[in-house]
């Protein structure tokens, strides 16, 4: 999909690790942010059905 | 991160030729749009107005943005190819290296899979499968077939674009009457004049990649009469919503005087030779994007096609969340 003449700089080890460890701790705080997320709606959700029986 | 001097095809690689950043990926997400996204989906569910808990309005939201950056990275995906030869598009992460075309797909897959899912079970499946219906659209109709292969493709593919205020009130209610289908006639009429102006002073780009833009396949001045004429039907679509009990005055003063400059300045590029000539004093790339004898005019519909939509959206949600009455004009 890249144009083949295109020629692109080589980076070291070093930087592609820092790079990946900035992407490992994203990808985590967005799976921690989406079970909380999951979490307070089921109990929001499931308190405003369970309300009325009550 | 310094490079080396040394240097490879990155087309060869199996795998990114620069290291990529976490946001290389919100990148690909088209934060601009799903900024807009966001912002008219909002306006859809306050205008709805149905009591809702603040944190499912703002889960509901937040799955309506992420399915708009899902279906951005799938079209970053499929549109690699032509995204490296575009001027405009081709610092995008895929074409740039930093990310593998397949990491693209999935991240988009992923992601239209999660908002979907947790759109319904935070609002309703009405939404949910709005949503679906609206990457799919996207995706699918917009980015694999239309933008290819016919100059209308922004007019149908629009329509992807425009559904995110309907979602929205879907989202609210579990409804989508007729208030929140003229948001989406709003945005659906607003697209072919904003997208058209564009494209009359970027048209050597897509004509570049074989992308048959209305400038490209039929000439600028089809494409400035077409944009006159979508302007004769969009001001005074703009107007319907005070007509039908969803604006207010300020709403209706915001679109009838935003809609005579709009019109002002669509006849003005209609009046004009935007799009016909490039500068021949200069050459190579700079000819792409460097002001031409009359794209002046292009650029200031383009941009006040934004300001535009943005006021009036604003004016609906500004009403809505102070409680202003609508007009009802036809009642």
């Amino acid at each position: 999909m890249t144009p083949e003449t295109l020629e692109r700089p080589r980076y070291d080890a070093e930087a592609f690790r820092k790079a990946r460890s900035g992407r490992n701790i994203a990808l985590g705080l967005g799976l921690v942010a989406f079970v909380v997320v999951v979490f307070l709606v089921t109990v929001i959700r499931m308190g405003a059905n369970a309300a009325p029986h009550f | 991160m310094k490079p080396s001097p040394m240097t490879e095809p990155a087309a060869i690689s199996t795998r990114a030729a620069i290291p990529a950043l976490w946001s290389d990926y919100l990148q690909l997400l088209k934060p601009r749009v799903m900024s807009l996204v966001v912002f008219t989906a909002l306006t859809g569910f306050v205008c709805a107005g149905a009591p809702s808990n603040p944190l499912l309005t703002a889960v509901a939201i937040l799955c309506i943005a992420v399915g708009a950056g899902a279906s951005g990275a799938l079209n970053m995906w499929f549109d690699a190819d032509i995204d490296a030869k575009m001027r405009r598009t081709r610092g995008r992460p895929v074409p740039m290296g930093k990310v593998l075309g397949a990491e693209a797909a999935t991240m988009g897959v992923v992601l239209s899979l999660f908002a979907v899912m947790l759109l319904g079970m935070t609002t309703n499946w009405l939404a949910a499968g709005m949503l679906a219906f609206t990457i799919f659209f996207y995706v699918v109709v917009y980015t694999m077939w239309l933008k290819r292969w016919t100059p209308q493709n922004i007019v149908i593919g629009g329509l992807a674009g425009a559904l995110p205020p309907a979602i929205g009130w879907a989202a609210a209610t579990g409804e989508a009457p007729l208030n929140a289908w003229l948001m989406v006639l709003i945005i659906f009429m607003w697209t072919p004049p904003h997208a058209w102006a564009l494209a009359l002073y970027t048209s050597e780009d897509y004509a570049k990649v074989g992308v048959p833009m209305m400038p490209v396949a039929k000439g600028a001045a089809s494409t400035r009469k077409q944009i006159f004429l979508y302007s004769l039907l969009f001001t005074p679509i703009c107007l319907a919503p005070a007509f039908t009990g969803l604006g207010g005055p300020s709403y209706l003063g915001v679109a009838a005087a935003g809609g005579l400059v709009f019109l002002l300045l669509a006849w003005r590029v209609f009046r004009s030779k935007a799009g016909d000539a490039p500068d021949e004093r200069l050459d190579g790339e700079d000819r792409l994007y460097a002001v031409r004898a009359g794209a002046k005019d292009a650029r200031n519909l383009f941009a006040f096609s934004i300001l535009y939509l943005t006021l009036l959206f604003a004016a609906l949600l500004g009403e809505h969340l102070l409680g202003v009455a609508p007009l009802e004009l036809l009642k």
